[in-house]
């Protein structure tokens, strides 16, 4: 990583702790969870700018786990799809950029997920549609290890590589939320024995994350499991679950901005 | 024709003139479309039975440019993937058609698992979306074609029971069958065959619905000056009560409802066995109407 994208990555972490501080709401770790790998697609993997957001051959990307949604507002923000100055509106009454993410508010978004098991299987449609159409467009799609209890998640992955939708990538946010509940286990072999190509990385290495999904092998879809830390990059939200779903105080908010990394 | 048949003929109709039209089956009606498969490779799937991602699935087909027609069976298309219709389609405000055969208890034998008279009333709880109970096979025909690119969501509810002739019906539109002076009669679908035996000899409003959302207010308010109503729903009773009583609101009405009762229908046979079961006859609606006209 390059002394300017560490730069930006920490401005954007303030930016997310900032952003969930003054609307008291947000899933904030999660959001800091897929930063490295939304930050990676969108500076270097994704065929989409905001001029070109409408455009039937756009590459596509689906947060399916909608609830990181102002992960996704940071990077979209960063990149010039919406002004840096909306950030801090997230999760006002008449804001744009809610909790969950909504394709008729926000250029750049792609679907309105929040519902866990939803934009995974749009995704699908979408990379079905622009093979149909033969398009040259690619389709990215992101859940978290937590959706993957949903069942929807394996119908899709059924569906995927029955109709070798090579034009499709699925991230795997794995950072062990679901770990408390229901264990989901060697992801990266389950995806292998779906017939999907995949690859296991970690999901903070700007280099493997943009080698896992420059990756296009030919006949069938490709899974990226990356191994995640919830909460990367500010020390005591990570590993932690009590920040899952909770906003910092005014009177933490100077300590958590000091420890972004 | 079977309204069921007719299904496969509009489908391939219109495929003729509109590429963009994306039919995916739930792994029925697979043997009917064998030659839509051989004319139109990519666009026809038997897409399997994974009713909740075919949903979501369709929906990324519409964002593509495509227009889904997803079918299957009434309680997995509508109950099942309940959610995927409501978020993917409505709220995401997405184009597509989803054509279900099993219309309440047309698969009387198969038992109440694969019964769904709930399916018009949940689904006019989706902001949005379009809900159409076609009377006959003809009727599908005129209003699938109206409808099925107008970039809202719409459901067809074909059902094997079908009223004895075609209407010239029009897309969100109710019809004045008959004008009378004593009560207003409102058929759903195909409930207009014994609603129109139950009405022979009687001054008699008859309004015929086969769109029932958006709802035709107007077509009532103009034609209901008794205040006496009877509500003739071939799905769950007193479905439509609401959009009937917002369309007079301020009125003094009276309203009887004549439907499917809130019930499991556990027996099996035919469903003209649970019609006589439950009053869904011509001689129940006609007892029924004459009470109301006798207040």
């Amino acid at each position: 990583m390059t002394t300017t994208e560490l730069t930006t990555l920490k401005k954007l972490k303030q930016e997310i702790i900032k952003a969930g501080a003054a609307a008291c709401e947000g899933h904030l770790p999660s959001a800091l969870s897929i930063l490295d790998i939304l930050w990676v697609l969108y500076d270097r993997v994704l065929n989409v700018t905001p001029l070109t957001v409408a455009d039937h051959d756009r590459d596509r990307f689906f947060l399916s786990k909608g609830h990181a949604s102002i992960g996704l507002y940071a990077v979209l923000a960063k990149k010039g799809f919406i002004p840096f100055e909306k950030l801090p509106t997230f999760c006002g009454f008449t804001s744009s950029l809610g909790g969950h993410p909504d394709r008729n508010k926000v250029p750049g978004v792609e679907a309105s997920t929040g519902s866990l098991g939803h934009g995974f299987p749009m995704a699908v449609g979408a990379a079905l549609g622009l093979k149909v159409a033969k398009s040259p467009a690619k389709v990215f799609a992101l859940i978290g290890d937590g959706e993957a209890n949903e069942g929807t998640v394996w119908e899709s992955a059924l569906l995927a590589a029955h109709h070798k939708l090579d034009n499709l990538t699925l991230v795997v946010d794995y950072n062990h939320s679901t770990d408390r509940a229901l264990l989901v286990g060697d992801l990266a072999a389950k995806f292998k024995a779906f017939d999907w190509d995949m690859s296991a990385i970690d999901g903070h290495d700007h280099e493997a994350i943009f080698s896992a999904l420059s990756n296009r092998p030919k006949g069938k879809p490709l899974a990226v499991i990356a191994t995640t830390v919830k909460g990367h990059g500010i020390k005591s939200m990570e590993h932690n679950p009590e920040w899952h779903h909770k906003a910092p105080k005014p009177e933490e908010l100077a300590q958590l901005l000091e420890e972004a990394i | 024709m079977s309204m069921r048949k007719q299904f496969v003929t509009t489908v391939e109709s219109v495929l003729a003139g509109d590429e963009r039209l994306m039919l995916l089956l739930g792994d029925i009606g697979v043997f009917g479309f064998n030659k839509t498969f051989q004319t139109y490779p990519g666009h026809v799937y038997n897409i399997g039975i994974l009713e909740q991602s075919t949903i979501g699935l369709a929906a990324g087909l519409a964002m593509t440019g495509f227009i889904p027609v997803v079918h299957t069976i009434a309680p997995f298309l509508v109950e099942r993937a309940y959610e995927q219709l409501k978020l993917d389609f409505g709220y995401q405000q997405l184009g597509g058609n989803f054509v279900s055969v099993g219309a309440s208890y047309d698969y009387a034998a198969l038992g109440c698992t694969h019964h769904c008279p709930g399916d018009v009333g949940i689904l006019k709880n989706i902001p949005g979306m379009e809900v159409i109970l076609p009377g006959t096979a003809q009727e599908f025909d005129t209003l699938f074609k109206a409808a099925y690119a107008d970039g809202k969501p719409t459901y067809f509810r074909i059902s094997e029971r079908e009223n004895t002739e075609s209407r010239a019906v029009v897309f969100g539109q109710a019809e004045v069958v008959k004008k009378g002076n004593q009560a207003t009669v409102i058929a759903i679908g195909p409930s207009l065959k014994p609603v129109l035996e139950a009405c022979e000899g009687l001054d008699v409003t008859i309004l015929y619905y086969t769109t029932v959302a958006p709802f035709d207010q107007q077509t009532l308010q103009e034609n209901c000056s008794s205040g006496k109503i009877v509500l003739v729903e071939p799905n769950y009773v007193g479905t439509l009560a609401h959009e009937v009583t917002q369309s007079l609101a301020g009125e003094k009405i009276m309203l009887g409802s004549i439907g499917v009762p809130r019930e499991f229908l556990t027996n099996y046979g035919k469903a003209e066995d649970h019609d006589k079961t439950i009053g869904l006859t011509v001689e129940n609606i006609r007892h029924r109407l004459e009470k109301l006209l006798a207040r």
